[in-house]
């Protein structure tokens, strides 16, 4: 195919695409996380700009990353001339949860060719998370739950970036003080509200809140992987306390 | 870290954010995993969850706040109790954030 011809084909597709319901839904939903999203990549980005990196490479790192809570981690790290397997290795402690979220959207993706679900994953945030497994706790047969994905992820993609290099480029004419970064914690504050559903949950939640507190003075984010194997203990402890709860889902 | 350093770093960043992402997604075949363990992590997204929220909400460069008079912490039981009584995303995010500046512009906390 030549290059004009696939422009043309990837156009029609993505337009097709767009006018699907379950894209729509999804983008609805994701309308109202903008705020939240919008605030944070503001903040990413002015830190992004007052690392010194240059706008050039840190819109190039925002594009391919797409990951706020590791490029902020990584951040003083550059700064500090840190080796790279350090910034690496604290990457990969922040990005631990994203192998969760793969986990638990496999079985509403694994009928895709494999290039499709790896395009998928690049889009994978805790916003688009949250609203689909809100939105599908459990599978629906028949419906094309990677449309609604998609409609949420895109929304999401483009306030992100926008944001993101928006601060890049604004930079220092942010100060610090209109704290804008909570209106993103906010965000992960509601997020984390809908995934409560049982009183299993909750305790989930507590147990890997106090852990990440705890364990903060831990070096390269290794308090995210502390938490979560806190919480995922427990689960295992209160799956093995009541059995017959656990065989509910399969 | 000089420009190309820069680069290299973000790359490897990229590389290694896709690859937790794809985790799950690039085998064909569902991997063999323990009952327990899948039971376990069911709670692994709302952890992870919490665990990126707690502590911008009671630390303060690195120590626990000392003080109840912290407008991020009725801030966010604010948006809490929004979320309790509407359940509405953008509501939470508005009324928090609202709470938060309120208290940290007119009464200086």
């Amino acid at each position: 195919m030549s290059l004009r011809s696939r422009l043309a084909w990837l156009r029609a597709e993505a337009l097709a695409i767009s006018r699907r319901p379950a894209f729509r839904e999804g983008a609805r939903d994701g309308v109202p996380m903008a705020i939240g999203i919008a605030a944070w990549g503001l903040v990413a980005g002015v830190a992004m700009a007052k690392s010194g990196m240059g706008v050039a490479l840190a819109i190039f790192m925002s594009l391919l990353v797409y990951a706020g809570s590791a490029q902020i981690a990584a951040l003083p790290l550059i700064t500090a001339g840190a080796p790279m397997w350090v910034v690496w290795a604290t990457t990969l402690c922040v990005s631990l949860r994203f192998m969760a979220f793969s986990f638990h959207y496999r079985p509403y993706f694994a009928h895709l060719p494999r290039r499709q679900r790896i395009a998928l994953s690049f889009l994978m945030g805790d916003t688009n998370f949250a609203l689909f497994i809100r939105r599908f706790p459990q599978l629906v047969p028949g419906y094309r739950h990677e449309d609604y994905f998609l409609g949420s992820a895109v929304v999401t993609f483009g306030v992100w970036q926008l944001a993101i290099i928006t601060g890049i480029v604004a930079g220092h004419g942010i100060p610090a003080s209109w704290s804008l970064g909570f209106a993103g914690t906010m965000a992960l504050l509601a997020l984390t509200c809908t995934q409560l559903r049982s009183p299993s949950t909750w305790v989930a939640a507590v147990v890997a809140a106090c852990a990440a507190v705890a364990a903060y003075a831990l070096p390269m984010k290794l308090n995210i992987v502390v938490a979560i194997a806190a919480a995922v203990a427990f689960g295992v402890l209160a799956g093995r306390a009541r059995p017959d709860r656990a065989e509910v889902k399969k | 870290m000089n420009p190309l350093e820069i680069f290299l770093t973000a790359l490897g960043m990229a590389l290694i954010t896709l690859l937790c992402r794809a985790f799950f997604m690039l085998p064909e075949q569902d991997l063999p995993m323990p009952q327990w363990l899948r039971e376990g992590l069911r709670y692994a997204p709302i952890a992870a969850l919490a665990a990126v929220v707690a502590p911008e909400l009671v630390l303060t460069q690195g120590h626990l706040v000392d003080t109840w008079r912290d407008a991020r912490i009725f801030g966010a039981l604010a948006g809490l109790t929004f979320y309790a009584w509407k359940h509405s995303l953008f509501g939470t995010i508005v009324c928090g954030t609202g709470v938060m500046l309120a208290l940290r512009f007119g009464v200086g906390w």
